[in-house]
């Protein structure tokens, strides 16, 4: 195997493995506003995002720490 | 007072909302300077003439040694976060060391894999068990372990503890990495960048490869910052669906 084989293959596997990588985060990041979105539309919305009425009946919940 | 100013700042970041509104300020700035960055890098490294000795392989350096930087740099962000989870209790550093694992792994992968790539035409070998490419695997087998974790319990702050431990007990393999071309006779050549009496790496090898070496760096906090969102968001949705479904057991016919 020629030299230009190994030079070709380390860019390829970092290519690979950068864009996978990445395409991962973003899609991930895509499908956890989606759902949000979903909840949002369902009327399911957090504590502080809730109009201030509802936050004073408490239906609001403890525990989102994020 | 300015370092006072700094911790309040910090401590600003604490809240995850704060946070979400800064990353989707910074992040298209950060994923353009990465793009641009990377450009200049790799036009500098396939313009550059080769090594007298290795000839054109020297290209696969300016992979290879950022990949591994970036390993390193990458679980000494963790650590930082575990000090943060375990001493100031910080409710961003969990999510942090979380968010980085995965991140850590691929380019501990890169840095292997390259390093391979590299050693069968310039040492005659794909692999040898010496103390430096040794101690990386361990590094891989180290995230891929805090992955497997995270992923293992159900319970996020259980799990950050937990792992937040693990992460401060496996940070002793950080200098083992870093010294072991120097504590032991290995195949793996000693540094020529990051050295005390300045690099001994020719000019014309050094700018490329700082060039890449930030364009990777950028591209790692790029990655984290969007990760660590996409944490926040997902334990958002849990709250979420946790209320929702207690709202669903609070309905006027399971009270009466």
């Amino acid at each position: 195997m020629t030299h230009t084989f190994y030079i070709a293959m380390s860019y390829a596997v970092t290519a690979i493995v950068t864009l996978c990588l990445t395409g991962w985060v973003w899609l991930d990041g895509r499908a956890r506003q989606k759902e949000l979105a979903e909840l949002e539309a369902s009327g399911i919305r957090r504590r502080s995002a809730q109009p201030r009425n509802d936050a004073a009946r408490g239906d609001a919940v403890k525990g989102d720490t994020a | 007072m300015t370092e006072s100013l700094a911790i309040t700042k910090f401590s600003d970041l604490a809240n995850p909302t704060r946070f979400l509104g800064l990353a989707a300020r910074i992040l298209p700035w950060m994923a353009g300077a990465t793009a641009i960055l990377f450009a200049i890098g790799l036009y500098l490294s396939f313009t550059t003439e080769g090594d007298y000795q290795q000839g054109m392989t020297v290209r696969i350096m300016y992979v290879h040694v950022p990949a591994a930087w970036l390993s390193m740099m990458c679980y000494s962000v963790m650590a930082v976060s575990a000090i943060g989870t375990l001493v100031w209790r910080h409710p961003l550093a969990d999510v942090s060391h979380k968010a980085a694992a995965p991140l850590g792994a691929a380019f501990t992968l890169i840095a292997l894999a390259t390093g391979s790539l590299w050693g069968k035409p310039m040492w005659g070998t794909w692999w040898v068990w010496d103390a430096r490419l040794t101690s990386v695997f361990v590094l891989f087998l180290m995230y891929l372990g805090l992955i497997a974790l995270n992923r293992a319990m159900d319970d996020p702050g259980r799990a950050a503890r937990l792992s937040a431990v693990l992460i401060l007990v496996g940070f002793v393999n950080i200098p083992i990495i870093k010294f072991s071309v120097d504590w032991w006779n290995t195949l793996h050549q000693p540094a020529s960048v990051i050295r005390m009496d300045g690099p001994t790496i020719d000019q014309e090898f050094l700018w490329p490869l700082l060039f890449m070496a930030i364009a990777f760096t950028t591209l790692f906090f790029t990655l984290h910052v969007m990760a660590m969102r996409n944490e926040i968001w997902r334990r958002r949705i849990t709250a979420q669906r946790r209320m929702a479904a207690r709202m669903a057991g609070r309905t006027p016919g399971s009270e009466a």
